[in-house]
């Protein structure tokens, strides 16, 4: 590919340092946190919230805002990546891990890949072995404070070694499923997968 | 609508930079692929040692028209609209691809819609704009385009022309005081002559969520307003 003419680039001296947690393509957008959404940000109740796993499971379990805090609490501290090139670095949510609702629910052999759904419709889809393993989580606090509507409260799924379009808004559903199927932003030319360090942004990607 | 797209070159045709705020580039693309109004391209610029930076940019012009539009609004520092203001001439190349944004943010006449945008997200909605004109059927698009100044809003003299209903937040136009665009105007608009079935909003974080609460309020139904968001984050 060409080089561009007289362009030697303004952000790298940024990065320098932090390269190695800056995947290819992305930069560091600092302390600000950019919001992308598809479509209205809905205001939601916790009281007339919850969440549901179903589909290839033993048997479908849905939690209260409440009873989803009963549950053995987690937190992630690390860095984000959205596909729009902005990366953030040092970011604690705390929320539950997957792998708590996953077990409750008991999947069945046959799953392979889940699909979260928003309460505006959004959907996006995982192989399951993206969301278990300590590597994915439900949350309802960044940096220690609720979730904000515009970023997804009052729960969001938080898949940090994904793409943050993997990360769905506002969810209240993870279907197990037995194939794979594209959600929204998947059907509409993004990646299958979204690995950043691997820069998988488009269909057609490695 | 699945599409597949891979990085290809673009030679640039054409640069204006009428103000310094806005420059309009005009690419010709190898291999293009037709885009549907509302979708947009990566621009990627790479440095001798590779270094790389690559933005979003929606087009402007018709897919009809042989090269494609895109309308760069400079951000103070920024890396990539910097080069393309400071620095970008006829004849040099980019590595562009695209177009991208599937079938979400699209409009080519499928429904009657109204479309909002606020600076320089009035760009995707240029594109729906001409495309309208061209296959006669201006009578099923209205927009809305919002600017702090006629010389802030990119497009604003086509925009004006093409009859669409322009608000300005810091300057008078003709008899309208500035402000932003009142909820009556927004639902006339919306309900007339007969009731718009989608909506599309674009700009920033902050006007996005004033754009769709308004439109709510004027009787859009929430499922039927399509965002995008960019510019400065929020
Ligand atoms: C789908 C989509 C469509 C788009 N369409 C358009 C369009 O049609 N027209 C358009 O103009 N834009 C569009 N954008 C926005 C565009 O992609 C870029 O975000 C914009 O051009 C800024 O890129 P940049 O490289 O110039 O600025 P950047 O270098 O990314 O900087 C952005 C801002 O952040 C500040 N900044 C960055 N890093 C730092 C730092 N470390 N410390 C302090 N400040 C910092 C800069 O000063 C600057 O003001 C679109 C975006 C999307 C996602």
């Amino acid at each position: 590919m060409p080089v561009t003419r007289g362009f030697t680039g303004k952000r790298r001296g940024e990065a320098a340092g932090r390269s190695d947690r800056l995947p290819p393509g992305q930069y560091d957008v600092g302390r600000e946190w950019p919001t992308l959404t598809a479509e209205a940000t809905p205001h939601l109740d916790p009281e007339h919230w919850s969440i549901t796993v179903d589909g290839l499971v033993e048997k479908p379990v849905t939690w209260s805002w409440r009873e989803l805090h009963a549950l053995p609490g987690d937190a992630y501290f690390g860095d984000i990546h959205c596909v729009t090139t902005w990366s953030r670095f040092d970011v604690t949510f705390a929320g539950v891990s997957v792998d708590v609702l996953l077990e409750a629910a008991g999947p069945l052999p046959e799953a392979a890949y889940v699909m979260a759904h928003s309460t505006t419709g959004y959907t996006t889809n995982l192989p399951i072995a993206d969301l278990t393993g300590g590597k994915a989580w439900v949350v309802w606090e960044a940096d220690g404070k609720p979730l904000s509507d515009e970023h997804g409260g009052p729960v969001r799924l938080l898949v940090p070694h994904l793409y943050f379009w993997k990360s769905a808004k506002w969810v209240t559903r993870l279907e197990l499923m037995a194939r794979d199927r594209p959600g929204f932003w998947e059907q509409n030319g993004y990646h299958d997968r979204g690995d950043p360090w691997l820069e998988q942004r488009y269909q057609g990607d490695p | 609508m699945a599409t597949s797209t891979s990085w290809s070159t673009a030679t640039v045709a054409e640069v204006d930079r009428p103000d310094g705020r806005l420059a309009r580039v005009r690419l010709d693309v190898a291999d293009r692929v037709a885009h549907r109004p509302g979708q947009h391209y990566v621009v990627r610029l790479r440095a001798p040692d590779d270094y790389t930076a690559q933005r979003s940019y929606s087009i402007a012009s018709d897919p009809a028209d042989p090269l494609v539009e895109l309308m760069v609004e400079r951000l103070p520092d920024g890396e990539v609209s910097g080069h393309l203001h400071d620095v970008l001439e006829p004849g040099d190349q980019l590595e562009v691809r695209g177009p991208l944004g599937g079938d979400w943010f699209t409009w080519a006449g499928e429904t009657t819609a109204v479309a909002v945008g606020g600076g320089s997200g009035i760009v995707p909605i240029v594109s729906m704009l001409r495309y309208a004109a061209r296959t006669g059927q201006a009578d099923r698009l209205r927009v809305i385009a919002v600017g702090r100044s006629l010389d802030e809003l990119p497009y604003a003299e086509e925009l004006l022309a093409a009859g669409a209903f322009v608000a300005l937040t810091r300057e008078n136009l003709g008899s309208r005081v500035a402000a932003p665009p009142y909820p009556e105007e927004v639902r006339d608009l919306v309900d007339l002559p007969t009731p718009a079935e989608r909506a599309y909003v674009c700009g920033s974080v902050g006007f996005a969520s004033f754009a769709t609460r308004v439109l709510g309020e004027a009787g859009m139904r929430v499922s039927e307003i399509r965002v995008e968001q960019f510019g400065a984050s929020g």
